[in-house]
């Protein structure tokens, strides 16, 4: 049977260890390098940057969370064998676990750590799909040239050099299509590496509880429970068209997941539909000066986020929240798509001044969305707005010396407001 | 009430005065028509709260009265009763009904009562004059596809309507704008209206408008006030509310030094825009101008879709020009010349390009570049 060991990434016929190494991490399945549809989930993330950076910690229970809300929000694998999980209430979680210590999140430490796991997941294949900062699907149909060696071998040295250089673990799951490659990365944590293939797959299903499926939450699953259905074994009993009934859109896709098949693809590129900026300010403020100072400070960073990605908006939005929590929000569609700064700033302050509400407000938000690319954005000036051109010009000078010397080389005065 | 109408004078004024009806208003009585029979007259009133209409029609009133239909229902009714038939009219207080018969065919239609009907206040009308209908025609129909849609720039909602020094004299003047086309017209100044205030009238009362303009030897009379204006023939008074703001100052933006003249036959000009604008998949449809001696060459150039090139013989003297603009604004300034070549008047590729009908003032364009 196809193997493959996953210390030396040596591949090999027959035996349980490896013959060049004698490591017993060997994983080995026949279809190990026919598949190539795989999840990759990073383990006990935001724990283990933790861990890393922190030797201290490296044999003790840690729990990130607190903050604000006092939840866990990663535990890493030492707490949850003592049954910490995700979003539990801290004080429960230490009852469980008096012995454990909490660390604070930091989350630029995560998002540096998911940069560089990133940035060697894109040189297997260009369709990655980030679920989040710590897991991504990928799809390396066709690489196999490429590379020289099958998905399987590829994706075990992607954990190899993502423990080797950015010194944190992650599980593969391997597999036809998302759903099982999603299922599969979670059978054998930390450390995984798990294939399921196309002969097994249905028997692979058949014992298991629907509650495997990504987004069939308690609800859902009360709904299926309530129909007799607990595991797939259950759904394969209901004919098509009787789950389409019962369940409508979801039961279409339960009765093709009941056969292991999901046509998604992965999708390297999630359409961005729109950008936007909030601030949550740190009292509640009803100046207007102040007020103005945001909306320019969000204008500026959608704006730059526009032009970094060379997009451009034809609709530009204005969000504030009230003292009370409750939400304004208001739209205005241009004529031409912008992405300049004070265009944007401009019609979401005309929109401010038309909510006519004296606050006071606890968070403002800007954003455009209808995106275009860049190059349909503010070709056309308004004839009764003759500076408009001109200040256009000022913010992409203003661009340019901020991009060779620093985002705090120019600013507008308004800005420190 | 009890009224027989011929069906034709019956749809004439009905249809008039439905158009004004919103199709969705949550107002029930907005929905409706009054209906006012007294003498040998019979009017027909709508409105919208902004607008109201009132058409009147000659007929036979055996009782006099009013009550109100729902306006589109009544106008579909009539519009599908045979050419030339007799039409009666009747209400009953009892049922709440009106009864519409017509040969063989009988309706009845719910009504509500007139006393709920907002009828219009009257307003001191300062100015009052007359204006044959071509000439208002004219005014109204050459601005008005620069009328912007912006709502934070309501004030551009509408055709400013006021009195200004022209060419040869005090005119007046109907201006609209967009922000980047502009559309000045100017006619001989009415007697009478001479002191007006300057009015924006909105897009919806253009519209309304130009349905009491279609007879060229009708005079319709204007009566302006702060907050309305009124127009009238014998057979329809149209009032309506003004936009309440101030139209910019457009006297600044329209060119005065543009010395690039460029003479071409406005027909073919638009004809070969259309053609080369067909590639452009853009909805931002841009078209250069690329100028030289006696030479006009439109391109389009889409490069996901393709590229389009014309070249036109014109009269062009100065120095070479590379300029762009939306092709839809093109297509509307150019079809607004009718008579003579249009000439435009340019200055760089980034400035407000002027363009007119040969060398008459009294209707000007000012059309906004776009980077190509």
């Amino acid at each position: 049977m196809p193997s493959l060991c996953r210390d030396c990434l040596t591949t090999f016929e027959t035996g349980k260890r490896c013959p060049a190494c004698r490591s017993p991490r060997v994983t080995a399945h026949p279809e190990l390098f026919d598949l190539t549809i795989a999840h990759m989930d990073c383990d006990a993330f935001f724990a283990s940057v933790e861990k890393r950076d922190n030797p201290d910690l490296a044999d003790k229970p840690v729990i990130v969370g607190g903050g604000q809300r006092g939840v866990v929000s990663t535990a890493c694998y030492l707490a949850r064998i003592k049954g910490v999980r995700s979003a539990m209430p801290m004080f429960q979680a230490l009852k469980l676990c008096p012995d454990a210590v909490v660390v604070k999140p930091r989350f630029d430490a995560y998002v540096e750590a998911s940069r560089a796991i990133r940035a060697m997941m894109d040189e297997l294949t260009p369709v990655v799909q980030p679920l989040s900062l710590d897991e991504a699907f990928m799809d390396l149909s066709g690489t196999e040239r490429l590379h020289g060696a099958p998905p399987a071998v590829m994706l075990a040295r992607l954990v190899k050099r993502m423990k080797d250089e950015v010194g944190l673990t992650g599980s593969i799951g391997l597999s036809h299509n998302k759903f099982l490659a999603k299922v599969a990365s979670d059978l054998d944590k930390p450390r995984g590496f798990s294939v399921i293939g196309r002969a097994e797959t249905t028997d692979f299903l058949r014992e298991k509880p629907v509650r495997l499926i990504w987004g069939i939450g308690p609800s859902a699953q009360e709904q299926l429970e309530a129909a007799g259905i607990r595991t797939f074994a259950d759904l394969l009993r209901w004919e098509r068209r009787d789950l389409h009934a019962r369940f409508g859109g979801m039961g279409e896709r339960l009765w093709h997941l009941a056969r292991g098949e999901d046509a998604r693809r992965v999708e390297a590129h999630e359409p961005v539909k729109g950008l936007s900026n909030e601030t949550t300010f740190h009292e509640d403020t009803a100046d207007v000066d102040i007020l103005d100072g945001h909306i320019w400070r969000m204008a500026e960073k959608v704006s730059s986020r526009a032009k970094a990605r060379d997009l451009a908006g034809r609709v530009v939005t204005l969000k504030l929240k009230r003292a009370n929590h409750t939400l304004i929000s208001k739209r205005q569609s241009l004529r031409h798509p912008t992405q300049i700064a004070d265009t944007i700033y401009r019609v979401a302050r005309g929109l401010f001044d038309q909510v006519g509400e004296a606050g006071p407000y606890r968070l403002l938000g800007v954003g455009i969305s209808e995106l275009t690319g860049a190059a349909e954005a503010d070709r056309e000036g308004d004839l009764l707005d003759p500076d408009a051109g001109k200040r256009a010009e000022v913010e992409r000078a203003a661009d340019a010396i901020r991009a060779r010397f620093g985002k705090d080389a120019i600013v507008k005065g308004r800005s420190l407001r | 009430m009890k009224i027989s109408i011929e069906r034709g004078a019956l749809l004439k004024a009905v249809a008039q005065a439905q158009s004004v009806v919103e199709r969705r208003n949550t107002i029930p009585i907005l929905a409706n028509v009054l209906i006012e029979a007294e003498g040998d007259t019979v009017q027909f009133r709508a409105t919208d709260l902004d607008i109201e209409v009132v058409d009147r029609a000659t007929a036979k009133v055996e009782r006099a009265g009013a009550t109100t239909v729902a306006a589109v229902m009544l106008n579909e009714i009539v519009r599908k009763l045979p050419d030339g038939a007799l039409v009666t009219l009747s209400d009953n207080a009892q049922s709440g009904r009106l009864t519409i018969e017509a040969g063989r065919s009988n309706f009845s239609l719910a009504t509500l009562p007139r006393e709920d009907f907002p009828v219009m206040a009257t307003s001191d009308y300062a100015t009052n004059f007359a204006a044959p209908a071509p000439v208002l025609r004219r005014l109204f129909d050459k601005s008005k596809f620069a009328i912007s849609t912006e709502e934070t720039r309501y004030y551009l909602n509408g055709v400013y309507l006021h009195v200004a020094d022209g060419d040869g004299g005090r005119v007046l003047r109907c201006v609209a704008t967009d922000g980047h086309r502009l559309a000045r017209i100017d006619a001989a100044l009415p007697p009478g209206a001479e002191g007006m205030a300057g009015v924006i009238v909105p897009r919806k009362t253009v519209g309304e408008l130009r349905k009491l303009l279609e007879d060229d030897e009708a005079t319709i009379a204007v009566s302006v006030s702060e907050t309305k204006i009124r127009f009238a023939t014998p057979a329809i008074t149209l009032t309506s509310k003004v936009i309440d703001g101030t139209f910019p100052d457009y006297t600044r933006v329209i060119p005065q030094g543009n010395t690039r003249r460029l003479e071409v036959d406005a027909a073919e000009f638009a004809r070969a825009v259309d053609r080369v604008a067909t590639v452009s998949s853009e909805r931002s449809r841009a078209v250069k101008m690329s100028l030289d001696e006696d030479r006009l060459i439109l391109s389009v150039n889409a490069p996901d879709s393709g590229a389009a090139e014309e070249e036109l013989a014109v009269a062009y003297g100065d120095e070479r020009l590379e300029i762009g603009f939306n092709a839809k604004y093109l297509l509307e300034i150019a079809s607004q010349v009718d008579r003579e070549n249009a000439v435009f008047l340019f200055n760089s590729s980034g400035d407000p390009t002027l363009m007119r009908e040969g060398n008459d003032m009294s209707a000007v364009y000012v059309v906004m570049p776009m980077r190509v």
